[in-house]
C-alpha cells in the first residue's frame, strides 16, 4: 500500500508552469530521491505536498487522505513534515523553542510530555551542537548549524514521512554523512518514509534507493539509483543533450 | 520638586495610553501584517458597551454600575469578543489579501462600528462616570497625582509583565512567537493559523478595553470618536517602533507620550495648540535617520 501518492500534479505560478502532470507514489518505509537541475520544480512538489503551494491541478493522497489544497496544518497532522529550501529557522527563538513548536499538535494527546522530552533528547543526542547551545537565538547559528535545527525540528513532529529540500546544502561532507546515517537509522526504527531533494544524484547513488530525475517540471526518470547512476539517459537529462 | 513629579507622572500614564494602543496593533501586524485601523472604534465600542442604547442627551449606564471586579472583567471580554468577531466576520476573508487591501477593510470596519454606535447612541458626547474614585488624588514626594495615572502606569506594567510571560512562557505565546515570525513555516509544524490569528485578535482587543475603561474614567465621556486620538499616536508608535515589534511599540508608545507631555511644558503658550504638529515634527526626524524603526521585527518574511 503506497503512503504517498501523486497523481497528474500541475504547479503554476501565473502563467509558468513549474510542475507539469507528475504522477508517483511512495511506499511506507522508502526513501526517494528527488534530483534535477535548477529550476525542475522539485522545491515546489515538496511545497505542494506540504501544503504550502496549493496545486492547480491533480491529486495528492497521503495515507488514505486526499490532502490537495488542504492547509499545511492539517496536512502536518497526517504526519507529513517537510524541511524547506532556505532552513526557515525562527531566527529570534531559541535552538529549544525552535525545536519544541512541532510538538504543539499532539499537545492534549496521552502521554505526549514525555514523548516530546524523548524526542528532544534523541536530536540532542544526533546533535550535540545543538544540545549545547540550546538558550541560544537561532538566528546566530552558523548555516550548518541551522540546517541540522531545521532537520531536527522537522523530526519533533514525529512524522511518517519527511520530505527535505537540500539536506546537504551548506553542510560539511562529515556532517552530511551524519545527518544521512541518521535519517537512515530513523527510517529502519520508525518505518520512516524518506523525501529527499537533491541538486546532484551523487547522494543517492551512494545511499541507494529509489531516484527520479526530474527536468523542466516533468519526471524524466524512475528506478533505482545505483543502477541510473550509470545510465547514459541520465547525463543527458542533467546536461540537456536530449535537447540538441 | 512636585511639578518635576506631576510631569514626570502625565508623561508616563499618556505613554501608557500609547503604549497599550500600539502593542494592540503590533500584535495583529506581527501575525498576519495587517495593520487595523479600526482598533479606535474598539475601543471607542468598548466604552459604550457600559451603556444602554438611546439617542437621549443622558447617558443610561447598564452594565457602567457594575461593580469595578465585575466591570473590568466584563469589558475587557466584550473588547476581545468584538476583536475576534472583527477577525471571523471580516479579515479571514482578506487573508491572503495584499496589506494595501487588508488596511482598507479595516478602514471600512471602523467606519462600520463608528455609524454603528452613531446609530445607537448618537454623536453627542455623554457623561459618565466611571469609577468615580479613581479620580481623587493622592500625594507622591509632594506632587498631587490623580489615582488613576498611577492606576494607569501600574496596570500597563503590569500587562506588559503579563504579556511577555505569555508569550515567553506559554505554549500558546511560543506558537504566537513563531507565527509572528514566519507563518507559513509555523503552519508546515502545525500550528494552526485561526488559532493563532484569533489569539491575537483577542489580546488586542482587550487591550482596547483597557484603554477604554482608562479613557472613560479619566474624561468622564463616552464619545463615539473617542478611540481615534490614541490609535493615531499608537499607529505612530508602531511605526516608530519598527512594524510588529512589540517592545519596540511600547518604547515608542512611552516617547510618544514623553515628547507630547514635555512640549506641552516647555513650548511657550501661544504655541501649545500647536503641540501635536511639534510630537509629528519629532516623529518625522525619527523616522529619516532610522527608516526601519527603533527596533526592527524579525521575519518580516512574506506569509503565503
Ligand atoms: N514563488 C514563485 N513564484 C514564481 N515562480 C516560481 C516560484 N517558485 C518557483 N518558481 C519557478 O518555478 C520553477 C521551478 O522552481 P523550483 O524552485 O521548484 O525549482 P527547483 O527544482 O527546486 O530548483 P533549485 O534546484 O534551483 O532549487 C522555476 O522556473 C522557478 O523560477
Ligand atoms: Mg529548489
Amino acid at each position: 500500500m503506497s503512503l504517498l501518492s501523486l497523481s497528474n500534479l500541475t504547479i503554476r505560478y501565473g502563467r509558468l508552469t513549474a510542475v507539469r502532470n507528475v504522477a508517483f507514489t511512495l511506499a511506507e518505509g522508502e526513501i526517494l530521491f528527488i534530483t534535477g537541475p535548477n529550476g525542475a520544480g522539485k522545491s515546489s512538489l515538496l511545497r505542494a505536498i506540504a501544503g504550502v503551494t496549493p496545486p492547480a491541478g491533480g491529486r495528492i493522497d497521503f495515507a488514505d487522505h486526499d490532502i490537495t489544497g488542504r492547509a499545511p496544518e492539517d496536512i502536518a497532522r497526517l504526519g507529513v513534515s517537510m524541511v524547506p529550501e532556505g532552513r526557515e529557522v525562527f531566527g529570534s527563538l531559541t535552538i529549544e523553542e525552535n525545536l519544541t513548536v512541532g510538538t504543539g499538535m499532539h499537545a492534549g494527546e496521552h502521554g505526549w510530555r514525555g514523548r516530546a522530552a524523548d524526542a528532544l533528547e534523541e536530536i540532542y543526542a544526533t546533535f550535540p551542537i545543538l544540545k549545547e547551545r540550546r538558550h541560544t537565538q537561532a538566528g546566530l547559528l552558523s548555516g550548518g548549524q541551522q540546517q541540522m535545527l531545521v532537520i531536527g525540528r522537522a523530526l519533533m513532529t514525529n512524522p511518517r514521512l519527511i520530505a527535505i529540500d537540500e539536506p546537504s546544502l551548506g553542510l560539511a561532507p562529515n556532517i552530511t554523512d551524519q545527518v544521512y546515517e541518521r535519517l537512515i537509522a530513523l527510517r529502519a526504527h520508525r518505518k520512516l518514509t524518506l523525501l529527499i531533494v537533491e541538486q546532484s544524484s551523487t547522494r543517492a547513488m551512494m545511499v541507494g534507493g529509489r531516484m527520479i530525475l526530474m527536468r523542466g517540471g516533468e519526471v524524466l526518470l524512475d528506478g533505482d539509483a545505483r543502477a541510473m547512476g550509470q545510465s547514459e539517459a541520465m547525463q543527458a537529462a542533467y546536461f540537456g543533450y536530449g535537447d540538441h | 520638586m512636585g511639578s518635576v513629579m506631576q510631569v514626570v507622572f502625565d508623561a508616563a500614564s499618556l505613554g501608557s495610553l500609547y503604549a497599550l494602543g500600539a502593542l494592540g496593533i503590533a500584535l495583529i501586524f506581527g501575525v498576519m501584517r495587517l495593520v487595523n485601523f479600526a482598533h479606535g472604534d474598539v475601543i471607542a465600542a468598548c466604552v459604550f458597551v457600559l451603556l444602554w442604547p438611546s439617542v437621549d442627551a443622558v447617558a443610561i449606564v447598564f452594565a457602567g454600575n457594575l461593580p469595578w471586579f465585575l466591570l473590568v472583567p466584563f469589558v475587557l471580554a466584550m473588547g476581545a469578543a468584538l476583536s475576534v468577531a472583527s477577525e471571523v466576520v471580516v479579515f479571514r476573508r482578506f487573508r491572503n489579501a495584499n496589506p494595501a487591501t487588508m488596511m482598507i477593510a479595516s478602514f471600512a470596519l471602523g467606519f462600520v462600528i463608528r455609524y454603528f454606535l452613531l446609530m445607537l447612541y448618537s454623536s453627542r458626547p455623554k457623561s459618565i462616570s466611571l469609577l468615580p474614585t479613581l479620580s481623587q488624588p493622592v500625594e507622591i514626594m509632594g506632587a498631587r497625582i490623580p489615582l488613576l495615572q498611577v492606576i494607569t502606569i501600574v496596570v500597563t506594567i503590569g500587562v506588559l509583565f503579563g504579556l511577555t510571560s505569555f508569550l515567553r512562557r506559554t505554549r500558546f505565546g511560543l506558537e504566537m512567537r513563531a507565527a509572528a515570525e514566519n507563518f507559513t513555516m509555523a503552519r508546515v509544524l502545525g500550528v494552526r493559523a485561526n488559532r493563532v490569528i484569533m489569539g491575537a485578535f483577542a489580546l488586542s482587543g482587550a487591550l482596547a478595553a483597557a484603554i477604554a475603561l482608562i479613557l472613560g474614567s479619566q474624561t468622564g465621556t463616552a464619545n463615539i470618536v473617542m478611540g481615534a486620538n490614541v490609535m493615531l499616536m499608537a499607529f505612530i508608535a508602531t511605526v516608530i517602533g519598527g512594524m510588529g515589534s512589540l517592545a519596540g511599540a511600547v518604547i515608542a508608545g512611552f516617547l510618544l507620550g514623553a515628547i507630547a507631555v514635555v512640549m506641552q511644558v516647555i513650548l511657550p503658550p501661544d504655541a501649545r495648540a500647536f503641540r501635536d504638529a511639534f510630537v509629528y515634527g519629532a516623529v518625522i526626524l525619527v523616522l529619516i535617520f532610522r527608516p526601519q524603526g527603533l527596533l526592527t521585527a524579525r521575519g518580516t518574511k512574506e506569509r503565503v
